[in-house]
């Protein structure tokens, strides 16, 4: 018990003070290794709950795949400098922000102390965590039965933001030349290119029989020409 | 010494949430202020969690799952408009952002 006291007080006090370097830090670069301490803060409590896979997830794909992805565009825009903070464009944001937040913690505090040291709510009967097997394949067992709709609809939804990603990151191509398509449709186009083709080769037959060259060479001279 | 119990996560989960949604709030620069919506949604994991070990429920971390590849699927959208944004006004933030067209 006292060891878990002390994990959680000292996890706390990372991720406390990792979220207000998120907040408080002037230097993007610095918020986002904030972000990173309080993300692993959490893996740990996450692993305090017994969470193991959860907690490998945290740290695998939050810190390490999307506290990248910011430190990339970060670097990529090159906006890694500090911001003023002491600039305050609509007047009174602040202190309305900071009221808002005092009132958020007001009361989600004052709805988790005034119940007292145990969780309200129903135990689980059919989704028990029994201890029995190991945390990664109840919650498989879990995700492949109840929830699966949604884990399929899941895939949709990572396939629609890799796309759209790519939509909007893209830089936009020189413009279309209208005179390379000119008008009609394509059946006309390529009788005409047709048309032109034979015209070309007739003279061609024309200049090799003029100039009674050897066959080989009007070839040659026919090769040259295309 | 106090026991640990629930509600010590769940008041650390809150003081998160309250730290992100005041950055959120006070925050210009628009990739801060994704990173402070990170810390809501891992507060909101956080206490998912906590209620998933408190009532004995495996359900509790199959949501924390859908949250984790959401924040990720808004992390990836989000930073490809704001990477689109700043190429074409360099050093915007989010005030400067208040048109909806190009």
């Amino acid at each position: 018990m006292r060891v878990e006291m002390f994990t959680f007080l000292l996890t706390a006090a990372i991720c406390l003070a990792g979220s207000a370097g998120v907040v408080l830090l002037r230097n993007p670069v610095h918020n986002a290794l904030s972000l990173v301490a309080t993300l692993f803060g959490v893996a740990v409590l996450f692993i305090q709950q017994g969470a193991y896979f959860l907690a490998a997830i945290q740290v695998i794909v939050y810190a390490g795949a999307i506290v990248i992805l910011f430190l990339f565009v970060i670097m990529l825009l090159g906006v890694d400098k500090a911001e003023g903070l002491d600039r305050d464009p609509i007047l009174g944001q602040r202190p309305a922000a900071i009221a808002a937040g005092v009132a958020i913690l007001g009361l989600s505090l004052t709805a988790l102390l005034s119940v007292g040291s145990r969780v309200t709510g129903q135990a689980s009967t059919l989704a028990a965590i029994d201890g029995s097997e190991p945390n990664i394949n109840a919650l498989a067992k879990v995700l492949f039965t109840d929830y699966v709709f949604a884990f399929e609809i899941t895939s949709v939804l990572l396939t629609v933001a890799v796309v759209g990603a790519v939509v909007l990151s893209r830089k936009a191509g020189p413009a279309i030349d209208v005179a390379e398509f000119p008008e009609g449709t394509t059946a006309d186009l390529l009788q005409a290119k047709y048309d032109a083709a034979a015209v070309e080769q007739e003279v061609l037959e024309e200049v090799a029989t003029e100039d009674e060259t050897p066959e080989g060479e009007a070839e040659t001279t026919e090769e040259a020409l295309r | 010494m106090l026991a640990l119990n629930e509600t010590w996560y769940l008041v650390l989960a809150a003081m998160i949430f309250t730290i992100g949604s005041v950055g959120l709030l006070t925050r210009k620069n628009p990739l801060v202020m994704f990173m402070c919506v990170e810390l809501m949604l891992n507060a909101v994991n956080l206490t998912f969690v906590t209620f998933s070990k408190a009532l004995d429920d495996i359900a509790g971390q199959a949501i924390v799952f859908f949250v984790m590849v959401v924040a990720a699927a808004e992390v990836v959208v989000g930073l490809g408009i704001i990477v689109a944004i700043m190429r074409r006004r360099q050093g915007a933030n989010a005030d400067d952002i208040s048109l909806l067209r190009g």
